[in-house]
């Protein structure tokens, strides 16, 4: 695929598309999962805050660009356990200075006032959305300031749906979000600007409303009108 | 918590280097009885080896001719598959489709008891019960012949060749079964005309495991094949396998002898058979999974 | 009852028969060794030395032998096993080198004990000097116990959910901190299984110690590594071959001893199997 984008800092950015058209792949790109795929080839150069992503370490990049994946992945530990694990890994063992970094992204993924009293609880027993929104609190932790979505509500229920997107809401004031989704409507809400991907082709990036309402390319109009998809 | 970069990079050469081990293990292996088995050759000459058919270390001069010995193998071999494979196959097929759950549970229990039997024990068990009623039953003088090593040989085979049946036998599709079914078909006759059939490559390859593990299997026929290097014209007589030949003669071979350099040989000649017949099971096994 | 149904009722009943010709040989056996070899055991037996060249006395210092060969062969394999299976399937990428390493594990699985026991004894007896000695014995039981105990850390490692690495990886963990923390915890149930199986499949055989450390007649424990040992295999072996006029429950007695073991061992490992199964979370 071919692209050139360019992402805003603190704005959501919508990926919309159907299915296999490269979105999971350009999202997966940026913080170098995809490197974890041995036939995977890239080519070109993606910069994060004005340096080469490949000239970083791949460990401290992912430290900064986090991912939330389509299915609510938990580690089968406690609810502390799976917050702390991120700053763990980075050095910090100081329990005092854990406390607090789980408790603050705890709170900033709009997830504290649920879990307070039972921290100590194992995570597989939270529900889907708080699984979810507890993936956003181990990203916030380790220090991202980027958080890449992959089709993150896509096994919730509209309640956890509001939940999620509320937190994105909420983070919007210090983090860079990337929203890949194959819900346009989640899209419109959420999203300032959007990129519809086509084939492994950007098709068009533009203001969000514009996009929808009369965006520039047929195709792009045809795939949010439902006439596929 | 976070290691050092070095030591996190030694942790992982040495995770490197535990693969590299594997391999030099089985090279090593090779080597070693290649080198000796090679010392060997210059003194005795490898045709008369492998096509002699005296096998005499401790006669003036000796003679090193493999084949008794070669031939020793391969009776015990056939005759233990000869038995195990139709009631191994025969038994997975019980197992895996005819029993109710709860019996085959105890069934797979059984089996893998069985496994676990050392075969010193299984050879003392020929030594005091099977080889006196084998003699018996044929109007032998010992027991202690071709028979009741296969005899045991083919019990001890009978946990691979069930194992790997069952497998190859559920991992046809159900979708086979079903058809056949709609068709009208008893589940036996299903059984017997299409899953069979199908599972067919994963069964011969469990079957040459299974002639891997009785080629190489060294206590039973130590202990009860009667250790006689004439070469065998009936599987009531005594034989001697290759097997038997190295951990029988190796006691008393002077290290550095003739005798000794030629046991390495007859290991040289082991290792190479069953390496070459695993490596066709394993190709089967890939073939039969595919 | 039609044709076809009454040739399936003879068929199943054949398959009966020949599942009865496997099983009822196993409880035989078993039964067999028990019934003969309960005359010999007592305490006694078990907890003194031999005495009188076996005709008398206890194994004891058999049993002793085979624990330090167990012992001996986990240290030796153990980490070596671990340590592999985790770069096939944590570190290793589809190539040749890959492939190399699992067909040599699919070798070594199929080479006969003999010849380890050979190798044993030209590489560690004789080229490195350690002579006949607990020290050979377990090395050369160690490098056949290595495939079983690859194989099964292999699948524990393989069983544990792709999604934990994922997890651990994307918050920027390296490798090594990924296996440490997300993944080696939830496989050492199955890594502990497959190793107590292996041990227990070394603590029967007889060939690989046959030249590498068994002795027979030693009263004495070993006192160090380089010692000659007992074993029970090789004990009954000779009892059951050598001894002329030992009372044949003594060679009873000692399959028995070491049958239980043996199954001892493969209790353990089904239990450990069967509690970690229950524990798990995903």
């Amino acid at each position: 695929m071919n692209l050139d984008i360019e992402v805003l800092r603190n704005e959501i950015l919508g990926v919309i598309g159907p299915a296999n058209s490269g979105k999971t792949t350009f999202l997966r790109a940026i913080n170098r999962m995809n490197d974890l795929n041995v036939n995977y080839r890239q080519e070109g150069t993606i910069v994060f805050d004005g340096t080469d992503t490949r000239t970083i370490s791949e460990t401290l990049l992912r430290k900064r660009i986090g991912i939330i994946f389509s299915l609510p992945q938990v580690l089968p530990v406690t609810i502390y356990q799976n917050v702390a694990y991120g700053p763990k890994v980075h050095g910090t063992t100081a329990r005092s200075v854990v406390d607090g970094i789980v408790e603050d992204a705890l709170k900033k993924a709009y997830l504290w006032d649920e879990v307070k009293d039972r921290l100590h609880m194992p995570a597989p027993k939270l529900s889907g959305g708080q699984q979810q929104r507890l993936c956003i609190a181990r990203t916030l932790a380790v220090g991202a300031d980027v958080i890449l979505y992959d089709e993150p509500c896509s096994g919730l229920d509209p309640i956890s749906t509001a939940k999620v997107e509320d937190a994105m809401r909420q983070l919007k004031a210090d983090y860079t979000q990337i929203l890949v989704t194959n819900n346009t409507k989640q899209a419109a809400r959420v999203s300032e600007r959007c990129a519809f991907f086509l084939m492994g082709e950007l098709v068009e990036l533009s203001n969000t409303d514009a996009l929808f309402t009369h965006p520039r390319d047929k195709r792009t109009d045809d795939y949010v009108s439902g006439r596929f998809g | 918590m976070r290691l050092t970069r070095i030591s996190e990079k030694i942790i992982e050469a040495a995770i490197r280097l535990s693969g590299l081990l594997v391999i030099a293990f089985v090279l090593l292996i090779f080597l070693f009885l290649f080198a000796n088995a090679v010392g060997f050759f210059r003194l005795y000459p490898i045709g008369r080896f492998i096509t002699g058919t005296k096998w005499l270390p401790i006669s003036e001069p000796p003679t090193f001719g493999i084949i008794p010995l070669l031939l020793g193998s391969i009776y015990v071999t056939v005759g233990a598959i000869a038995v195990s494979v139709p009631i191994g196959v025969a038994a997975a097929m019980y197992i895996g489709e005819v029993a109710p759950a709860w019996l085959r549970h105890v069934l797979k229990s059984l089996v893998e008891i069985l496994a676990a039997i050392p075969s010193v024990v299984l050879g003392f068990i020929g030594i005091v019960w099977l080889g006196p009623f084998v003699a018996s039953r044929f109007g032998l003088s010992t027991g202690m012949c071709g028979l009741t090593g296969s005899l045991l040989l083919a019990f001890m085979a009978l946990p691979t060749i069930i194992s790997i049946s069952e497998d190859a036998l559920a991992s046809v599709p159900k979708s086979f079964k079903e058809a056949a079914y709609g068709l009208g078909a008893t589940k036996w006759q299903a059984l017997w005309r299409i899953v069979l059939p199908s599972a067919s490559s994963g069964i011969i390859a469990g079957v040459m495991l299974g002639i891997g593990r009785v080629i190489g299997e060294t206590m039973v026929v130590l202990m009860v094949t009667g250790n006689s290097s004439r070469i065998p014209t009936s599987i009531l007589q005594p034989l001697k396998t290759l097997t038997a030949t190295v951990a029988g003669e190796m006691g008393e071979a002077v290290t550095g002898s003739d005798h000794y350099l030629a046991l390495f040989a007859v290991a040289l000649v082991l290792f190479i058979i069953t390496f070459v017949i695993n490596f066709l099971a394993g190709l089967s096994l890939k073939r039969s999974r595919r | 009852m039609n044709h076809a149904q009454l040739r399936q009722k003879i068929a199943f009943a054949l398959l009966g028969v020949a599942t009865l010709m496997v099983v009822v040989p196993i409880i035989l056996t078993i039964v067999y060794i028990v019934l003969h070899g309960y005359s010999a055991m007592s305490w006694e037996f078990i907890s003194q030395p031999p005495k009188n060249g076996m005709r008398d006395g206890g194994i004891f210092p058999a049993i002793v032998g085979t624990v330090y060969l167990i012992i001996g062969t986990m240290v030796f394999s153990l980490p070596l096993g671990i340590l592999s299976a985790i770069y096939l399937v944590e570190y290793a990428r589809d190539n040749t080198f890959t492939r190399l390493i699992k067909l040599s594990v699919v070798n070594l699985s199929g080479v006969p004990s003999i010849v380890y026991g050979l190798f044993g004894l030209a590489l560690f007896v004789m080229f490195m000097g350690f002579g006949t000695s607990i020290l050979a014995g377990s090395l050369t039981l160690a490098i056949m116990s290595l495939p079983v105990i690859i194989t099964a850390s292999k699948e524990a490692l393989e069983s544990v959910p792709q999604a934990y690495r994922e997890i651990s990886l994307s918050l920027g963990a390296s490798r090594w901190q990924t296996v440490r923390y997300c993944v080696l915890p939830y496989a050492i149930p199955g890594i502990l299984t497959g190793t107590v199986l292996a041990l227990s499949r070394a603590a029967g055989e007889t060939a690989p110690i046959l030249f590498t450390v068994a002795a027979f007649y030693l009263p004495r424990l070993p006192r160090s590594v380089f010692d000659q040992v007992m074993a029970l295999p090789y004990h009954l072996y000779v009892t059951a071959t050598q001894v002329p006029g030992i009372p044949q429950n003594i060679p009873f007695a000692t399959a028995l001893v070491l049958i239980s073991l043996v199954f001892l061992m493969n209790v353990i490992s089904f239990v450990l199997r069967a509690h970690y199964r229950k524990k798990r979370q995903w």
